[in-house]
């Protein structure tokens, strides 16, 4: 094993790659979750972005189009989930894993003639000077724009949620969505719209995953992500700026056993890919047995179904 | 305009009936996905529902992988029904088939070449223990750490994957096969062979096993306390406690016993059907048993017919894939739209659909 071919300013590089589709999946149900409505579908939300995007970008030659698509398309496939869990009040964790099951599936059969395919280059952006400084450069000034979008996106919900009045409807139909409705608030509305929200984030996840991070199509290539993103929300005890950690410690692990796969280091491969999903179980943990912290976070009314009586 | 009016209390006769409404519901949007994809939906769904049992052409085939495909379904729906109705909610139902089927085999593996009538009740023993420790996992980390049993017990799938293709690419890997992943053939290790039992008609010891628990299951969910503890448990978790029920028992019962039967549907499609163990093993059985579960409305005898009705639609898909080249995708497609469609109509059991003419009577 040679750990010397493992360079820390790669290692940071490839890492915020790694966790930018976690991240932009997170904080989507972050939000989704601060309305009230859990939504176990980011799976396959974000496996309907990535092929999604992958086609609109294979088709147009243009990678932006991918990305809009893949958002498009993944809030569309998050409206079947809102309609059964909101109007039709059905099981939200049963819905959600069905939304899972059915977006892997249609994104099987939709990219079914896409494998093998090289999607359009999406490159980093290239500042003169700054992105050329040493080790700064590339860690500060030498990603892709989706990695600084991603950013900006967990800056703006954190504006969003916490600073605006919009947010604070939105949080309080999280708590006590009677108490909301009683306001006058139109509890189901704005749930649909975070959902929405939740679905269009997390086909933007997908996109970035098979058009930037592999860059390619396969099958069932989000391989857990989503499933990730759920609990990094939990890690994160619903505050945007620690989803950033929580995504950036998965993206972490997932570099670093990659990176010791390709360095040959003498276990079976095998044991170090289950490294990701180990660490989200520990994280998971300790975050839930902290439970003052949890309880004062955690939206009162979460995955709680709401009818209107009157 | 149409308006929702909750009844007095659920309708037994819905109950019943949405299951049918959301299969025919399923067939006519089927039929629609099948056009889209430029075949004829009606052959399409006759090929998927008719003549796996009737068309005699493929039937002496296809009719007893019936008992095949169902019997893993069926078991591990049966277990995890349990845990849904007291809102445990396991659904890495595949990552203990997948160690039943690694700890079981594992040891068949480690006892060849030895032949005694011992061998096959062993394995059985070691596959329901190895997918009930593993389902042990998210119930321990629940109880004493209060972590969510979703995530946990559905990471532990990738993990358990990831362990079988550590186990076939090293300990279990053939020394004649000849440098493959696999495992050695179970079919050529008589004592630990899950062979048919009567010829031709897909029965094997497994399928015993399902039946078995399907009477079990009925007995103890209407005539025990354990059902009524766990039906307790998922309506009200408060009133369950008043009666008794302590909530973290309830956990370890229903993670122990859903993942205990994986294990088993694991161990016996790895020794009979599947015939050895391999990255290819897992076939999302464990996800599709929860759909089994919500169709068969979380009772022993519905999921019985549930599990048989999904077990044809995998026969019927892999028979229109062949005839009609329909993608494999398609009918997980369809198997989602099935649960959407069941979980939509779900909603006419407390629910009734009321005209509201203009005129209303003053509230």
């Amino acid at each position: 094993m040679d750990l010397s071919s493992i360079s820390p300013v790669t290692l940071i590089v490839s890492l915020m790659a790694a966790s930018t589709p976690i991240l932009l999946a997170a904080l989507g149900e972050l939000v989704v979750e601060k309305s009230g409505v859990l939504n176990l579908g980011v799976e396959g939300m974000m496996i309907i972005g990535a092929v999604c995007g992958f086609i609109a970008a294979v088709t147009t030659g243009s990678p932006w189009l991918g990305f809009l698509f893949g958002a498009i398309c993944g809030a569309a496939v998050s409206m079947i989930f809102a309609v059964l869990t909101q109007y039709l009040m059905a099981n939200q964790v049963a819905t959600g894993l069905g939304l899972t099951m059915f977006g892997l599936g249609l994104a099987s059969l939709l990219g079914h003639s896409y494998t093998g395919i090289n999607p359009p280059a999406f490159s980093q952006i290239h500042i003169p000077v700054l992105s050329d400084l040493p080790v700064v450069g590339r860690i500060v000034f030498g990603h892709d724009p989706m990695i600084y979008f991603s950013l900006a996106l967990t800056f703006a919900i954190w504006y969003f949620l916490t600073r605006t009045r919009g947010g604070l409807v939105l949080r309080a139909v999280g708590e006590s969505h009677d108490a909301a409705h009683a306001l006058g608030y139109k509890v189901i509305r704005i749930r649909m719209l975070a959902i929405a929200f939740g679905g269009a984030c997390a086909g933007l996840g997908g996109a970035y995953l098979s058009l930037v991070r592999v860059p390619q199509w396969a099958e069932g290539m989000t391989a857990g992500a989503g499933w990730i993103a759920l609990a990094i929300v939990v890690f994160a005890s619903w505050k945007p700026g620690r989803a950033i950690i929580g995504a950036y410690l998965f993206g972490g692990v997932t570099v670093l056993q990659l990176n010791l796969q390709a360095a040959g280091l003498a276990i079976s491969p095998a044991y170090l890919s289950m490294t990701p999903y180990l660490a989200t179980i520990i994280v998971l943990v300790i975050m839930a047995s902290d439970k003052k912290r949890q309880s004062l976070n955690a939206p009162a009314s979460l995955g709680k179904t709401f009818f209107a009586s009157t | 305009m149409l308006r929702l009016e909750a009844r007095p209390e659920p309708s037994r006769a819905m109950v019943m009936l949405t299951p049918i409404i959301a299969v025919i519901a399923t067939m006519i949007a089927g039929g629609i996905l099948f056009a889209f994809l430029g075949n004829n939906p009606f052959t399409a769904i006759r090929i998927i529902f008719w003549d796996p049992l009737f068309n005699d052409m493929v039937a002496s085939y296809t009719r007893p992988q019936l008992l095949v495909k169902a019997a893993p379904l069926i078991l591990m729906a049966i277990g995890l029904s349990f845990g849904f109705r007291a809102n445990v909610w396991n659904i890495g139902a595949e990552g203990q088939f997948i160690m039943g089927a690694v700890i079981g085999g594992g040891t068949a593996l480690a006892l060849y070449p030895l032949e005694s009538p011992l061998v096959f009740p062993l394995i059985i023993i070691m596959g329901g223990l190895g997918g009930f420790l593993w389902a042990m996992i998210p119930a321990i980390l629940k109880i004493r750490f209060n972590a969510n049993e979703i995530l946990v017990s559905l990471m532990l799938v990738y993990v358990a994957a990831q362990f079988l293709a550590a186990m076939v690419t090293g300990p279990m890997k053939s020394p004649v096969g000849m440098g493959f992943p696999v495992s050695r053939n179970f079919n050529e290790y008589q004592s630990a062979f899950n062979a048919e039992l009567l010829s031709n008609t897909g029965l094997h010891f497994g399928v015993l096993v399902m039946m078995a628990v399907v009477i079990v299951g009925y007995i103890f969910l209407t005539r025990h306390i354990f059902g009524f503890q766990i039906r307790v448990s998922g309506q009200s978790a408060r009133a369950s406690k008043f009666a008794g029920v302590n909530p973290h028992t309830t956990v370890a019962l229903c993670l122990g016993i859903s993942g205990a039967l994986a294990g088993l549907a694991g161990l016996f499609e790895v020794t009979g059907p599947a015939g050895k163990l391999s990255t290819n093993f897992p076939l999302g059985y464990g996800f599709t048993a929860i759909i089994v579960a919500f169709l068969g409305r979380l009772h022993p005898i519905g999921i019985l017919l549930a599990g048989l009705l999904m077990a044809l639609t995998y026969i019927g898909g892999e028979l229109a894939q062949f005839q009609m080249s329909i993608p494999a995708a398609a009918i997980q497609v369809f198997q989602g739209m099935l649960l959407f469609f069941l979980l939509g109509v779900d909603i006419l059991v407390n629910f009734r659909l009321r005209w509201d003419s203009k005129s209303k009577e003053a509230h």
